[in-house]
């Protein structure tokens, strides 16, 4: 597989603080990685200090397999999205981009397809600082696409956008990805990641809490349980019981099984001759399992301490 | 680099207020140059009369001079040579008057009264000349062209001790010579008097230029004045050889006002008894220092200088302010040359504003004055070059300078602050008359302030006695000594400021 981000062992402290503990993580070209944790995390930290910004105190962060620092045009191995205020407000977001591009060897046609596919073509001579949010983060995103690089990372992308600008994201994100890059976006917020992370590097305190495919972390916070609506209770909970699930009485009609999968209910069900008028199996939201991975790392961390 | 330096040039140029402080600097330097032109003008009269001021005389070599001395000689065609016998020099300085209407004059000889023996082109003020003379306190001295000064014996003359002067000449070349018996003989010095006509004049001369005092004023700056001195020199032994047989004396004031009733301002005498002269000049033989250089034009370069600082610290430090610093390092992870450039563009660019401006203001400027009646010091080409191209020069490395401590504090005002206290307030402290001279000097030694030494035209002689203060234009450093403390102090800012974003996280 073809070398992305990698990053092992960082530590980093602020004062007293610690912001990276051990982090270590990869990413895999292809896909939207999602990088989850709070606030504080250390999330942009990492991002930071791959991309040359800051020096870890301990570990290494390479880029395509080389520190950043040694990159000879870096744009070209790396796009990144940090702050999308990061901006000269008198100057044109077009002369923005064309100062960046000077700076990898490229020229004004490159930064004007880059605008196109952003779509700050129209408005690509007015003054960056009076761009809204939205557009900056375009603007960001186009920066970032100047040296068509093979991996895009985007702190919180999603920050301050309107409804509509947070569906272009994640489209975009998408193609990007199924163009065979990889592309790790920074989040606090899981919700903003559902349908578009394939993956996800989880972490909190400075550290990597779990890292899963988004599909595996749902089916694992999901715990197979099944919910059951049938007039005659007893007697499913009997031939349920006997195939050895766990069943709890949900509210009314309803129960709760775990431990057989759904297509095995229906099996013995229909075996026994037991009426039912729904199966289904639950489904985790994204962001439950994340909560349940967050709570988990909390109580870890405080039993540790 | 290159891709550096273009992408810092695209970063300049598209921020519309840098480039038009850049512009405003240059147009700063021009219309205050032209402005201090046409507002100034010069009237003389002679008598009730309103006449042409009279223009200074230009030496051989295109300097101007004073050329301004009692000349008693006769005509040499070809080779000869002439000696003399100084025995006392005497001479008187007049003072301010103490009682109105009655003349205040003590006796003595300023130390740079001259009398002795010279070989001189012609009777023409500015003509190409030679001399051996006694002075009154530099000892005896081989001048010649006004700029030229070699030393010879320490002492001065005396009837006990008095100083044989020689003078040869064999077709441009003069040979001076010294002697204390009139056998011995010593060369002082050797001058090519370049095209020196077969008929020359040749004889003994005195001169005794102002006798110049510096007095402090109450605020702690000073004043200089000078006053009206004449010298007598006792030559006696004088002997010519090359000169036609029973050749006459020429008595010559050179140089001289004439007064509105026809009679010389000043004029100088000569008594003779035998072989024994007693000449008596005023005035002096050396370059002339008291008129205007062609860098006053630049008053408009401190102004400038205050923009161009604003631009050069803006340049960097509304990166940091914007956070965009982490852009433009992510482009070019290494640092120190992200420095480098942002340095090389913004002195270039400066340079270039500054080049425009100062090539136009010192020509067009001296144009205008010589039409309104003042001139200009003339110089050499190379130095006209050296102060067009030296002012524009300091505007460039006050640029990286301030672009320096722009991304040492990372905070524009504090930046700001510290190159105007650097550049801007020694600089005016030093010039403003209101600091002891020496104190002046030693800021213009040790602040980054001493860079504007690049823009002094005319040097200090040592052989002219002058106010050479820095607010006289003098600096005490040499023109390139002076720039390159400037430059020391723009390295210092930059590699220290290359360090600090090389060490610190962005």
């Amino acid at each position: 597989m073809e070398a992305t981000i990698e990053v092992s062992g960082l530590r980093k402290r602020f004062g007293g603080t610690t912001a990276l503990d051990g982090m270590t993580f990869s990413v895999l070209p292809g896909q939207v990685t999602g990088f989850v944790g709070p606030n504080g995390a250390g999330k942009s930290t990492t991002m930071r200090v791959v991309l040359g910004l800051d020096a870890p105190d301990e570990g290494r962060a390479l880029v395509g397999g080389r520190p950043y620092r040694s990159l000879r045009r870096p744009l070209s191995h790396v796009g990144a999205l940090l702050d999308a205020a990061a901006l000269q407000p008198s100057r044109t977001a077009r002369n923005h981009l064309l100062w960046l591009a000077h700076s990898q060897g490229l020229g004004a046609r490159r930064v004007d397809e880059v605008l196109e596919q952003v779509g700050l073509a129209t408005a690509a001579r007015r003054r960056a600082g009076g761009y809204s949010l939205g557009m900056r983060q375009r603007l960001g995103i186009a920066a970032a696409l100047l040296g068509d690089p093979p991996v895009l990372m985007l702190d919180e992308p999603f920050n301050g956008l309107d409804p509509e600008g947070i569906v272009w994201i994640r489209g975009f994100l998408r193609s990007l990805a199924a163009e065979g890059r990889a592309v790790l976006v920074s989040s606090h917020l899981m919700s903003e990641l559902q349908d578009t992370a394939g993956h996800l590097v989880v972490v909190g305190r400075g550290r990597v809490v779990a890292d899963v495919g988004v599909d595996e972390l749902i089916t694992s916070a999901s715990r197979d349980r099944v919910t059951l609506r049938t007039g005659a209770r007893s007697a499913a909970m009997s031939a349920l019981a006997r195939a050895g699930a766990t069943v709890a009485a949900g509210e009314r009609d309803a129960l709760v099984v775990s431990g057989l999968p759904a297509g095995e209910i229906v099996r013995l069900l229909g075996a026994e001759s037991v009426p039912f008028s729904e199966v289904s199996a639950h489904r985790a939201t994204l962001e439950e399992a994340y909560l349940d991975l967050t709570r988990d790392a909390v109580e870890f961390r405080g039993a540790a301490r | 680099m290159t891709r550096l330096l273009r992408a810092e040039w695209t970063k300049l140029r598209t921020v519309r207020g840098w480039v038009a402080g850049l512009v405003a600097s240059s147009l700063l330097i021009v219309g205050l140059g032209l402005l201090f032109a046409t507002a100034s003008n010069s009237s003389c009269s002679q008598g009730p009369i309103e006449v042409p001021c009279p223009w200074p005389t230009l030496g051989p070599n295109g300097v101007a001079v004073d050329d301004r001395f009692y000349f008693v000689s006769q005509e040499l065609n070809g080779n000869g040579f002439i000696t003399a016998r100084v025995t006392s020099m005497s001479g008187q300085i007049r003072l301010p008057d103490e009682t109105p209407g009655v003349r205040n004059v003590v006796s003595g000889v300023v130390p740079w009264a001259k009398a002795g023996v010279m070989v001189k082109e012609s009777a023409e003020p500015g003509a190409a000349y030679a001399a051996v003379m006694v002075t009154g306190a530099h000892g005896v001295r081989m001048q010649h062209d006004f700029t030229e000064d070699v030393a010879g014996g320490p002492e001065g003359a005396s009837a006990g001790a008095p100083r044989w002067l020689r003078l040869t000449r064999a077709a441009d070349t003069i040979i001076g010579e010294e002697s204390r018996d009139g056998r011995t003989w010593t060369r002082i010095g050797t001058a090519r008097l370049e095209g020196l006509p077969a008929k020359v004049r040749i004889g003994l001369f005195a001169a005794s230029p102002g006798d110049v005092r510096v007095t402090r004023n109450p605020l702690g700056g000073s004043a200089a004045a000078s006053r009206f001195t004449e010298v007598t020199a006792v030559m006696d032994q004088v002997g010519v050889r090359g000169v036609a047989p029973g050749g006459t004396w020429r008595r010559d004031d050179i140089g001289a006002d004439v007064n509105p009733d026809g009679n010389v301002h000043h004029p100088g005498t000569h008594i003779r008894h035998g072989g024994t002269f007693a000449v008596t000049g005023t005035g002096d033989i050396a370059p002339n220092t008291h008129e205007g250089t062609i860098e006053r034009a630049l008053t408009g370069t401190l102004v400038a200088l205050i923009v161009v600082i604003v631009v050069a610290v803006l340049f960097v430090t509304a990166e940091y302010r914007r956070g965009l610093i982490r852009t433009t390092l992510l482009a070019s992870p290494r640092r120190g040359r992200v420095l480098v450039a942002k340095a090389a563009v913004v002195g270039a660019a400066t340079f270039v504003a500054g080049l425009a401006a100062t090539a136009v203001t010192i020509p067009v400027a001296r144009g205008i004055l010589r039409g309104n009646g003042i001139f200009t010091l003339p110089v050499s080409t190379l130095t006209e070059v050296r102060v067009i191209a030296g002012v524009a020069a300091l505007l460039a490395v006050a640029a990286v300078l301030a672009l320096a401590l722009g991304a040492l504090f990372r905070r524009s005002s504090m930046a700001v602050i510290v190159a105007i206290l650097a550049l801007v307030v020694p600089y005016v402290l030093a010039t403003a008359s209101i600091l002891p001279d020496e104190a002046s000097r030693w800021l213009l030694r040790l602040t980054p302030a001493a860079g504007f030494a690049i823009q002094q035209s005319i040097p200090e002689y040592a052989q002219v006695i002058s106010h050479y203060a820095p607010a006289s234009g003098y600096y005490p450093l040499p023109p390139w000594g002076g720039f390159a403390v400037l430059c020391a102090y723009a390295a210092l800012a930059l590699g220290l400021a290359v360090q600090r974003l090389n060490r610190r996280d962005a």
